[in-house]
């Protein structure tokens, strides 16, 4: 644990850091391009210059290990001179087009610009070397040359992390590009992430250029619910649209990165299928209905059966989508205020879907691990036998939440499954499952709902509400605790509420708090961080 | 000197060939730093002698062997760096072509004293001819057994192998050159570590040029103290002198450590070319500042020519007459710089060309008197601060020819152009 000066300010760092990341520690920032923390050094940018007593020549932080006893100045009239020189090479042949880069605002190059104070430009536009633009290198990304600072960034991405090695750097001096060797595309699953790493505005996102500047997007912190791997997200949104998905640290999960799959997920979440009202059937057809009115019909529906054929003809299957406090709760429910044990989860993933051994997981599910610890999903079967208790006249309510049944087990199953069952369906759009419900109850996506999913490895990830959900639709939690005061039972005040108690009935949660859990998640107890 | 020992096919034709050169002793260092001296003998004799490198920098070569880590379990390599690029500079490609075998044997005795058992000589791609001697010289010598396996009989083996360079200057930086060797773009490394402890393919490595590897043998044959006693103490031996530009007899000329300038270029060379007046001498390559008529009495060593802020470098003097226009000798140099940059570090990719930008602008009449402080101002913030030190190479005779020389910058702004009007600005090389 060295201990050193930086800027005046004694700081205490664990040992193996660079000096980018010891002044980061100390909340000091180091300017610096080619410096990133998830990929080799390669000292190419020279913005990260700072002085180092002791040492004649000005060192670069990101490749000078911090030791006992060193000061550094970052800050000093050597360090400044020269990181702002720095500043002003790039700047040279760089075609200042901020007015039309889909980088503002969440650019380096101005960023450093507007702290190291305007150069009038010493360099007349038609002198700069000139370079291709708009060059189309994959299916996510394409790249302006002009812009590029050839930090190498996208080039070791490829090299260190995808290991795919697409992108090189082709030519020499200030006539260097970026560029895909040839009869390549870039068009790994991870690509994305290139534009991600590129500190300027050279690699931009096909998905999401020119479709809001980024100062116009509030972002929120949460977790991507495209597979069980859980990688930790912002979600970019404005008024309730989501603008993108980009990957956010978490060293215990994916590091920096997201897959392309997931970077694409939240238009999943903006479809035109969403389900607006609560709706109650009315024949062939359903009838819009307020949720008082389908809670009634529901707890009408649950008591009716219960009297004639006993709690255990009430059923439920939570499918691994749903968050642990939606499953919790309505197994509480079933539990508790009807005395069924027929909850049910299920956690179906097409038999195909693609996987690797990086980050994209083949359970398409965010909550498959969660299910497990709440007892609902064992063997895997348990879904199929409530299925098979239906088809035997055993289950005649059947509560289903966030499962297209249909597509796990084909309509033809579902159909001699759940022709005669009394179907109170929760989730967010039409799918294939919903024409056999009587009730319907509309709930929030993933986006639109605060709670928690539990990822493979065992580790509890929070969800949040980037905003609410579009008509009437009701967290999922919420809509479960309407259900449960229409069936005599508690009713949730908040989602840290429900979060307690479920860490007060399932063992496997005990000593997590929602706040513990952060932004960052927690191991379930048992797991290992 | 009575005999050459660089450019020994001076005094023996025929050197090249391995019969010859064993008859004139060839070999006999090898044979007898391999029998009868352990390899840290070898090497505590080089450092003795003080034989530094001749690839520029003038680092100890002793030294620099003994930067090897002692407990690796990695193989070491040498690195015979022949890509000789500098401008002015040829002599590396004499040893090759005219001496193959002193630089085969340095490489040899090299190898033994660092515990190396592979060798690799990066040949600069140009010198295709070089590199045919080369490989001509290994046969012979493979055939004799006097590389592969076993050698005189000792178990000590060695492969050699010769490796064309794709064509750039920077593949000549000693790590840009590990790079290129592994395969890849010659992009220089950062340092630390350095290739003693992480070269090529991540394993310890020597880098040292062809001339200083082509001492080696002369130091193990005469020993240490002859060697020092070569020249100044502190940088002695022999050394190969190239005079070029506006000189009667421009040539190569092998004389001890520490030649005045002034002999070189009014003896040796024969003076300036049509009884002209001298201008301007570049004695280090391009890379090192520019030197005027009254600092030539300077002595060709490391240490002198530090002394008045110079540099030995490659001791390829580059001569310019008194109708040399400065401002275009310097746009040609910063031309060349721009055009082998790597493009790696931001100042140099970026600064390299903005200088030569500058540097045609004023060349054409085009520019301004601030222009000379922004070409001065562009330098300073050029150096020191990047990777490999080819910014630093261009930075550095950039400033010396603006200060040594500056009415003449000025005068291309006032004039509006040339005022010697001799030959038309080339365009600017892509
Ligand atoms: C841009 C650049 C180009 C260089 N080119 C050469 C070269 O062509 N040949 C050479 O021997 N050294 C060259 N060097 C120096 C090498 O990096 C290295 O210092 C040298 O090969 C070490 O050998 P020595 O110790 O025997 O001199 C170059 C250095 C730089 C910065
Ligand atoms: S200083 Fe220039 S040549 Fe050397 S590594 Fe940097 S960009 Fe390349």
């Amino acid at each position: 644990m060295p201990t050193l000066v930086i800027d005046g300010q004694e700081v205490t760092v664990e040992d193996g850091l660079n000096v980018i990341q010891a002044a980061e520690q100390a909340g000091i920032e180091v300017p610096h391009y080619c410096y990133h923390p998830g990929l080799s050094i390669s000292g190419n940018c020279r913005m990260c210059l700072v002085e180092i007593e002791s040492m004649p020549k000005l060192q670069i932080g990101c490749n000078t290990r911090v030791s006992d006893g060193m000061v550094v100045k970052t800050t000093s009239e050597r360090a400044k001179h020269a990181q702002a020189a720095v500043l002003e090479f790039l700047l040279i042949n760089h075609p200042i087009d901020c007015p039309v880069c889909d980088q503002a605002g969440e650019c380096k190059l101005q960023d450093y610009y507007m702290l190291y104070g305007a150069y009038k430009s010493e360099m007349q536009l038609e002198a700069k070397v000139q370079k291709g633009k708009v060059v189309d290198l994959g299916p996510e990304v394409v790249l302006d040359e002009e812009r590029c600072i050839l930090c190498a960034r996208c080039t070791r991405f490829c090299d260190e992390i995808t290991q795919t090695g697409e992108l090189g750097i082709f030519e020499r001096g200030d006539h260097s590009r970026i560029s895909l060797f040839p009869g390549k595309k870039l068009d790994n699953p991870y690509s994305g992430n290139v534009v991600d790493v590129c500190p300027v505005g050279a690699l931009t996102s096909k998905d999401f250029r020119f479709k809001s500047r980024v100062w116009y997007l509030e972002k929120t912190p949460s977790t991507c619910t495209r597979c069980a791997t859980g990688c930790n997200i912002d979600i970019y949104h404005r008024q309730g649209e989501i603008f993108r998905f980009r990957p956010r640290q978490n060293p215990d999960v994916n590091e920096y990165w997201m897959c392309d799959e997931g970077r694409h997920w939240y238009k999943s979440f903006q479809q035109d299928s969403r389900i607006p009202t609560p709706l109650v059937r009315d024949g062939l057809s359903f009838a819009v209905a307020s949720w008082d009115g389908a809670g009634t019909a529901a707890a009408q529906a649950v008591r009716r059966t219960q009297d004639e054929h006993g709690p255990e003809a009430v059923a439920a299957i939570v499918g691994a989508k749903a968050t642990n406090e939606e499953a919790f709760l309505l197994s509480r429910l079933l539990r508790e205020q009807i005395g069924s044990t027929q909850t049910a989860g299920l956690a179906w993933s097409p038999a195909d879907a693609f996987h690797d051994d990086f980050l994209i997981h083949a359970d398409k599910n965010p909550n498959t691990h969660g299910l497990k610890s709440l007892g609902l999903l064992n063997g895997g079967g348990e879904a199929e036998a409530v299925l098979s208790a239906a088809e035997q006249g055993q289950v005649k309510v059947l509560f289903i939440l966030g499962a297209d049944l249909v597509s796990a087990f084909g309509q033809e199953r579902i159909d001699s499954a759940l022709g005669e069952t009394t179907v109170i369906l929760l989730d967010t759009d039409y799918n294939g499952t919903t024409e056999y419900a009587d009730i319907v109850m509309p709930i929030a996506a993933a986006v639109e709902t605060d709670g928690t999913c539990t990822n493979q490895a065992g580790r509890v990830q929070r969800l949040s509400q980037a905003f609410p959900p579009p008509g009437e639709a009701k967290a999922g939690w919420e809509a479960l605790a309407l259900l449960s005061t229409h069936l005599d039972g508690p009713d949730s005040v908040s989602i840290t509420d429900v979060f307690g108690e479920l860490t007060h009935s399932v063992p496997a949660f005990t000593g997590l708090t929602y706040g513990k859990i952060g932004l960052l998640g927690a191991p379930l107890a048992g797991v290992g961080s | 000197m009575a005999e050459n020992v660089l450019l020994r096919h001076e005094d023996v034709p025929d050197i090249h060939k391995l019969d010859v050169y064993l008859a004139h002793d060839g070999y006999a260092a090898a044979r007898k730093a391999l029998t009868t001296l352990k390899p840290e003998e070898v090497t505590a004799q080089v450092k003795e002698s003080n034989l530094r490198g001749r690839g520029g920098a003038g680092f100890p070569a002793g030294v620099k062997w003994g930067f090897l880590p002692k407990d690796s379990d990695k193989p070491v390599y040498l690195c015979c760096n022949a890509d000789e690029s500098e401008p002015g500079t040829f002599k590396d490609r004499a040893i090759i072509e005219k001496n193959t075998h002193i630089l085969l044997e340095g490489i040899l005795i090299t190898c033994y004293a660092i515990n190396a058992h592979t060798a690799y000589i990066y040949i600069r791609g140009e010198f295709a001819y070089g590199a045919k001697c080369l490989e001509r010289a290994l046969a012979e010598a493979y055939d004799q057994g006097l590389f592969g396996k076993d050698i005189f009989g000792t178990g000590f083996d060695l492969e050699v192998y010769v490796h064309r360079g794709a064509g750039a200057y920077i593949c000549g930086e000693e790590t840009g050159l590990i790079e290129s060797l592994e395969g890849k773009r010659a992009y220089p490394r950062i340092k630390p570590p350095f290739p003693a402890v992480y070269g090529l393919f991540g394993c310890p490595t020597i880098v040292n040029n062809v001339e200083t590897l082509a001492c080696v043998p002369s130091v193990i044959k005469n020993g240490p103290d002859w060697f020092r006693s070569i020249g100044p103490e502190s940088g002695p031996g022999p050394k190969i002198y190239g005079v070029s530009g506006h000189v009667a007899k421009p040539g190569m000329f092998e004389l001890p450590m520490g030649m005045p300038l002034r002999e070189m270029i009014y003896d040796y060379a024969g003076g300036i070319k049509d009884g002209k007046q001298l201008k301007a001498v570049m004695p280090a390559g391009s890379s090192f500042p520019v030197l005027t008529p009254d600092e030539i009495d300077v002595h060709m060593d490391f240490d002198s020519m530090r002394a008045i802020g110079a540099f030995l470098g490659t001791a390829g003097i580059i001569v310019m007459d008194e109708d040399t226009c400065m401002v275009r000798a310097l746009e040609i140099i910063d031309r060349f710089y721009h055009h082998e940059s790597c493009g790696q570090c931001s100042p140099c990719r970026e600064g390299t060309g903005w200088l030569h930008k500058l540097l045609v602008r004023l060349e054409e009449g085009n520019g301004k008197v601030e222009d000379i402080e922004l070409i001065d101002r562009i330098c300073t913030n050029m150096t020191g601060n990047t990777v490999c030190v080819l910014a630093d190479a261009a930075a550095m005779p950039t400033q010396s020819y603006l200060t040594k020389f500056r009415d003449e910058f000025v005068a291309h702004v006032t004039q509006g152009g040339c005022p010697l009007k001799k030959v038309a600005v080339q365009p600017e090389a892509a």
